[in-house]
């Protein structure tokens, strides 16, 4: 069974994951970033593909991309630093990007160089669900991926549904309607829009991101959820300081508070 | 063949909306609305009374003389200079606008290249009070600043692009950004016939009335309504979709769309997306773009900041896979060279963008008894600066 399939199988709650965005701040420092992040405890973690125009993403991821493409990171090095990397981790890995970086990549050669990385699951956000049923989920599945979709306070109870239906892993659940980035806290209608998704009891868990920043909101957030993704506020981090203690201090943070 | 946006909002294998879930509420509203709100009584008679009205339409189509001399043919211009606000941009705006208001929206955002859609948006936001945004690339406010004084003085408030190339591609993303942050009040109103589905329809449609009017313009003018080729620049593609609109489907009729080839379509620094594109999504649009072996969209460059776009509609792009269009590029220097030319022989200073329509001129076949038409989508005021800069004046 895929590894991300398998921990949300013996683990509900309190799962943290985290962004990062690959060849930030330097063009390897997934190498290092990520095993830190394996042994700091974190659950999984999202390995940010570089694109020149993520419409999904505010100010800290952009500028982590632009920064990771002047760096040289391509998609031949992200797939090869993963591989390099696949025996010496345990932690599942998504990878997160643009559907024109796999589809321009070619999808076959894609979804194959995913497989022999290790990856387990992908998140495209600007995927339609219906261009994925139709053209791609057998396709993903030949390759043993997921996708996961995002829904929003905005997303209707029939879509959430459908969303549902075609998910087998986790939906990714975005806490307010923005692009990614930093809030200090969460707020009384964010926690009645947690409260009606937990309500409807959908087959798959559910994981809250964008705008989780700190112990305060991530733990706010895994009382409605099976856990949370913090992604620009430890873009944040690395940016400062990328070193393992920094990165452990980080998540430690996180966990229990300052 | 059919050029018509299909029930799942493409044309041929091009168009769709690959957008993040987190617009699909947005999209989907104007999806399920758009058509019942532009084809009904109401609206029409609102829409066609401004272009009537405000914006000074039908705008004229003029018998260029001394150019069809010059190029043995008989040529006429379909004077959008003339529009309201220098350029065909407003025949949108004032469609979208009633549009917003009917679906009961209170703040429009805008993108804006060259500045006259921004212009144009401004405008009718204006007209209409409401509240308005527009997103300009950092370059691109430097290179346009008499329509950035125009935005602000029409009471929009323009914000700067400051990620990527700085232009209009950018321009695109931040308003995207900020439709997803303001999904309920906000209504994004698109400047061409890109971005998701919709949009690109939506814009045709709206800027069809240039061919409609064409139609019997010619009709009087030649005693036939149907040309031998229409000419149109394309940076997104609405002139062109407008001037071609109620011609798609009469393959007599040769469309030919004049993309910007910079410095040369070998130089490196260009926007002449057929030539050196290839498919791929961009701002929600399955359509050609320019972009790396690694899917990264590349910077483009022009002379002029409208047609400085890495992509084109999916319509143009459905047109030239079915070679039912003819793709042509000018250089900045041809398209300088093509509105001095228009300058001095008809006394009509175009915009940079219409001189690249104008640059095709020399590089066509023409016979004695042809009607050709150039959409003229628009006046060179806005660029006199790159004009003083490099005639001299
Ligand atoms: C005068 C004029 N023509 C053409 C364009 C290019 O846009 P489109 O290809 O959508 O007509 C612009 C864009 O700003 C413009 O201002």
């Amino acid at each position: 069974m895929n590894k991300l399939k398998r921990l949300f199988k013996e683990k509900k709650n309190n799962i943290l994951s985290i962004y990062f965005t690959a060849g930030y701040p330097v063009l390897d420092s997934a190498l290092k970033i990520l095993p830190a992040l394996e042994k700091a405890g974190v659950d999984f973690v999202e390995a940010g593909m570089p694109f020149s125009d993520p419409m999904a993403d505010g100010p800290v991821i952009q500028q982590s991309s632009e920064k990771a493409l002047k760096n040289g990171m391509n998609l031949d090095i992200y797939f090869s630093q993963l591989e390099y990397l696949k025996d010496k981790i345990n932690i599942p890995v998504v990878a997160m990007g643009y559907v024109n970086q796999m589809m321009r990549y070619g999808e076959e050669r894609f979804l194959q160089r995913c497989k022999d990385a290790g990856i387990s699951a992908l998140i495209l956000p600007d995927l339609p669900l219906k261009i994925y049923l139709n053209d791609y989920k057998i396709l993903f599945e030949k390759y043993g991926l997921t996708n996961i979709f995002l829904i929003t306070p905005q997303t209707s109870e029939e879509r959430i549904r459908e969303i549902d239906n075609a998910s087998d892993t986790f939906i990714y659940m975005v806490s307010s309607s923005s692009t990614t980035g930093t809030k200090e806290k969460i707020s009384a209608e964010q926690k009645s829009y947690f409260e009606r998704i937990k309500n409807l009891n959908l087959r798959n868990p559910t994981v809250i991101g964008f705008g989780i920043s700190n112990h305060e909101t991530f733990s706010n957030a895994c009382n409605y959820a099976a856990g949370a993704i913090i992604g620009s506020a430890f873009v944040k981090t690395v940016s400062e300081d990328s070193s393992e203690e920094s990165i452990i201090n980080f998540v430690r943070k996180i966990k229990e508070g300052e | 063949m059919d050029f018509k946006v299909n029930k799942e909002g493409f044309y041929g294998e091009f168009g769709g909306a690959f957008i993040p879930e987190l617009l699909y509420p947005n999209v989907k509203e104007l999806e399920d609305n758009y058509m019942e709100i532009i084809n009904s009584g109401d609206f029409q008679k609102e829409y066609k009374q401004l272009l009537k009205d405000y914006v000074g339409r039908p705008t004229p189509l003029y018998f260029a003389k001394r150019l069809s001399e010059k190029y043995g043919t008989n040529i006429f211009l379909k004077r959008e200079d003339l529009n309201h606000t220098g350029a065909h941009k407003v025949n949108n705006t004032v469609g979208q606008i009633i549009l917003a208001k009917k679906l009961g929206k209170k703040r429009i955002i805008a993108e804006t290249g060259a500045g006259q859609h921004g212009v144009a948006t401004a405008t009718v936001c204006a007209l209409m009070d409401m509240q308005c945004v527009v997103y300009m690339g950092e370059v691109d406010i430097k290179r346009q600043a008499p329509n950035v004084a125009r935005m602000k003085m029409l009471g929009a408030e323009v914000r700067p692009a400051k990620s990527g190339s700085k232009t209009l591609k950018d321009a695109t993303n931040e308003a995207i950004r900020d439709w997803i942050n303001n999904p309920e009040d906000t209504y994004y109103l698109i400047g061409s016939v890109v971005g998701p589905h919709p949009y690109p329809d939506l814009v045709a449609r709206l800027q069809a009335i240039i061919s409609e009017e064409m139609k019997w313009q010619l009709k009087e003018k030649t005693g036939s309504e149907i040309p031998d080729k229409i000419i149109a620049c394309v940076g997104g593609g609405s002139n062109a979709a407008g001037a071609f609109y109620h011609f798609l489907d009469n393959e007599k009729v040769e469309l030919i769309a004049v993309e910007a080839a910079g410095k040369g379509v070998d130089s490196g620094q260009t926007a002449a997306t057929t030539t050196i594109g290839s498919p791929g999504i961009i701002h929600g649009s399955r359509t050609l773009l320019m972009q790396d072996e690694y899917g990264q969209i590349t910077e483009p460059y022009s002379i002029s900041a409208g047609l400085d776009y890495p992509g084109i509609g999916p319509l143009h792009a459905h047109l030239f896979k079915t070679h039912r269009g003819t793709f042509l590029s000018a250089t900045d220097k041809e398209a300088l060279d093509a509105a001095k030319e228009l300058t001095e022989l008809e006394g009509i200073i175009p915009a940079l963008e219409s001189a690249h329509a104008l640059a095709a001129l020399p590089k066509i076949k023409v016979k004695p008894d042809n009607v050709i038409v150039v959409n003229l989508s628009g006046r060179g005021d806005k660029d006199l600066d790159t004009y003083m800069k490099v005639f001299g004046y």
